[in-house]
């Protein structure tokens, strides 16, 4: 699905990603896992498209093809996404009109006529029901007065709507209350299937109670150090991630 | 593609018409340059007027020539030289020889993109219809209506010949002669526009000029509008015409006066799309506008404008709440790209008790233009209980348009309410990139951050207008994101 390849990156001269190597399959959920200011979240907006970050080396591939080049809705129409660590607001652009828009380009760009209305709303009906939205809600100007929990439930109500073969969520977690975090974990699981991929960057290991990932990946200053099963999460929510340095200086 | 100049398209018009041969006979339909009252004598003749008329022209002509200029505005330009223009040009015909072939491609291809109908072209561009059916059997039954219900709708000069009493009793009263420069000069030297009377009781069954605002094409430089509701009426009204429109003439100084009698309403409607000149800023209509309705008892008037044309644009849609319980709105989108000036907003002038007025401002300005909202509201001494409401956003792109807000407010009467809120918000990359991450193109992504900040305004537009309009913002702020 997604394979990276050597890649380096850096934004205003200053190297925040220094040679980063990860392949995830179909199927896999992958945790990505490191202090802050590792460089977790500047490699999930360059996955995206990001055009603030400079790319000096190396290869992100999509299902073998080279997207690194794409611009950010390409690689959208492509089948990646990204749930932001921060969403920003739209004031004036309701939820529907925005998701309407945004599944209809997407369509286009694939050459897929527009949805008809009817299949609209029996997805917007379907997918805010598994994530248990309220209706009302999704009226509302997109993020715009949204409290940090409702603002990480439309994102993952997003990526229901959107179908992603490739979901990238950056500290999804963040500012979720813990009946919030079984709602959004809840969710993510059932979209998961075989023919998809999760890549789920934290912090912290309670998310990963909820979303079980089959590889862990440790990133420190720019670089996967560590890369481990689903019990290397446990062992940093343990100890901590000075351990790993300790180990990489012996 | 190479940019279309104004002088382009004079060159343009003056090689075709001479071309077909037809220079001689526009040649003669046109007055000699410059402006006395000889001139304004011959305007008010040609047009075959009374005597009233043209001394009421003369009598503004007059006036005229003792203003000075305004300059107060945040604009600038070179001042036109009034000796330099025609004031007078007989209305374009339809040419035979002429096809769509003939018409600049980039102006098609705006039409295509705002989805006007072939007809509609034709026309605009004083092409000759094949299908006239539709358009033809459209007029009719919509004239029909309107005489049904007693309804007046024609053209002013038409109705200075069939209905002198009404535009006797009624020109001026609102927008007098000598209310500014602007207005005394297009006073003098007005050379058509449109006339409407809505009687007593009676409800206008259909938005006017849905169907006729093709045929207001051409109307000339110094239009006049002049609208009356009666007591009880209602109607809507639409002004202009989301196609753009390149007229070789420089200024505009168009005149609109509302008169809405006790418990009457009239919803005004404009999209203003003139020329606004080339990426450099070159060429582009001015567009000094007076347009101010009246309130009596219980009346309501609603301005709602959408700007996107003009080089420069002079424009404040105002009300008189001079009745009691009367209501003034006013709703605006005002867009401003490459070079473009826009000093634009309204006068809520309350005098009637229990008065209210509702301001909606939304300001959008990109390249290297400046777009101010300028606004007064005014409270007199007897206006008890008068209550204003403004909010003026302004939304910017780029780092070098401006945004400038001139809220007035004057209120000699303690027991007025007035709120007053204003933003000015910036399209910011984030925006930008989480759209692109779901997939949405950034012009689009524009479009739609611009709709939604303009939102409140596009609503209160009549439906079919709203849509059209919706696809004008859209074409006026393309390429403003690089």
């Amino acid at each position: 699905m997604l394979q990276i390849k050597n890649l380096h990156a850096s934004v205003e001269d200053k190297d925040i990603l220094k040679g980063i190597n990860l392949t995830v399959n179909a199927g896999e959920v992958h945790a990505i896992m490191g202090p802050n200011g590792a460089g977790k979240s500047t490699l999930a907006s360059i996955i995206a498209g990001n055009e603030n970050y400079e790319v000096s080396e190396g290869e992100i591939l999509l299902e073998g093809e080279d997207i690194s080049e794409l611009a950010p809705e390409e690689r959208a129409h492509k089948g990646v996404f990204l749930s932001f660590q921060y969403p920003v607001e739209i004031p004036g652009v309701s939820v529907t009109n925005f998701m309407k828009t945004a599944i209809n380009e997407s369509r286009k760009a694939n050459g897929i006529e527009e949805m008809p209305a009817n299949e609209m709303l029996k997805l917007i009906r379907e997918k805010s029901e598994l994530l248990e939205i309220d209706r009302k809600f999704l009226s509302r100007s997109l993020n715009e007065g949204f409290s940090g929990g409702e603002k990480k439930r439309n994102e993952i109500f997003q990526m229901a709507m959107l179908q992603p073969k490739l979901a990238i969520l950056d500290e999804t977690d963040s500012g979720l209350d813990i009946d919030a975090l079984r709602i959004v974990a809840n969710g993510v699981n059932k979209l998961k299937s075989k023919d998809n991929a999760v890549v789920v960057i934290t912090h912290y290991q309670r998310l990963l109670d909820y979303i079980v990932p089959d590889f862990v990946h440790v990133l420190m200053d720019g670089k996967i150090v560590k890369s481990g099963g689903k019990e290397l999460a446990y062992e940093l929510e343990e100890k901590g991630y000075d351990w790993i340095k300790a180990e990489l200086e012996v | 593609m190479a940019k279309y100049t104004e002088d382009d398209l004079k060159v343009e018009l003056e090689s075709k018409e001479y071309e077909y041969g037809f220079y001689t006979d526009i040649e003669s339909e046109t007055f000699p340059i410059g402006l006395n009252e000889d001139i304004v004598r011959a305007i008010s003749k040609k047009k075959e007027e009374p005597q009233w008329m043209t001394d009421w022209r003369i009598e503004a002509f007059r006036a005229w020539q003792e203003m000075i200029e305004p300059n107060w505005a945040n604009v600038n330009y070179e001042k036109p030289d009034f000796q330099a223009i025609s004031y007078y040009s007989a209305p374009k015909k339809v040419d035979p020889n002429k096809t769509l072939d003939d018409v600049d491609p980039e102006l098609l291809e705006m039409y295509k993109k705002l989805g006007i109908s072939l007809d509609e072209q034709k026309k605009m561009n004083n092409i000759a219809m094949d299908i006239v059916v539709d358009s033809v059997s459209v007029a009719t039954t919509f004239k029909k209506t309107l005489n049904e219900k007693g309804i007046i709708f024609c053209s002013i000069s038409e109705a200075i010949k069939e209905h002198p009493e009404l535009v006797k009793k009624y020109l001026g009263t609102v927008v007098p002669q000598k209310d500014n420069f602007y207005a005394a000069l297009n006073s003098a030297v007005f050379s058509d526009g449109s006339f409407c009377y809505i009687p007593k009781g009676v409800k206008c069954p259909m938005e006017l000029s849905t169907y006729f605002r093709i045929n207001q094409a051409g109307t000339g430089q110094f239009e006049r509008t002049l609208l009356i509701a009666d007591e009880g009426s209602y109607v809507s009204y639409l002004e202009g015409c989301t196609a753009p429109s390149r007229d070789e003439n420089q200024l505009h100084a168009a005149v609109v006066e509302l008169i809405a009698m006790e418990d009457a309403e009239i919803k005004y409607s404009t999209v203003q799309n003139w020329y606004p000149g080339n990426k450099e800023g070159k060429g582009g209509v001015f567009n000094f506008v007076t347009k101010r309705g009246l309130c009596e008892k219980n009346a309501k008037i609603s301005w709602t404008q959408v700007e996107t044309g003009s080089a420069i644009t002079w424009k404040y849609p105002s009300v008189i709440l001079k009745g009691d319980n009367s209501i003034g709105e006013f709703y605006s989108i005002a867009v401003t790209n490459n070079f473009q000036q826009a000093d634009t907003g309204t006068k809520m002038v309350h005098l009637g008790k229990n008065t209210k007025s509702t301001i909606i401002s939304k300001g959008i300005s990109a390249g290297k233009s400046q777009n101010s909202y300028r606004g007064l509201v005014q409270i007199s001494a007897r206006a008890d209980n008068a209550r204003n409401f403004s909010q003026c956003d302004s939304l910017l792109m780029g780092n070098n348009c401006g945004a400038h807000t001139f809220p007035y407010i004057e209120s000699k009467n303690s027991s007025a309410i007035i709120e007053h809120e204003a933003t000015t918000s910036k399209i910011g990359e984030d925006q930008v990139f989480y759209c692109n991450q779901r997939g949405i193109p950034t012009e689009k992504a524009i479009a739609l951050i611009v709709n939604g900040f303009s939102k409140d305004v596009l609503n209160k537009l009549p439906m079919e207008f709203a849509v059209e309009a919706q696809k004008l913002l859209e074409i006026s702020l393309e390429g403003s994101v690089g």
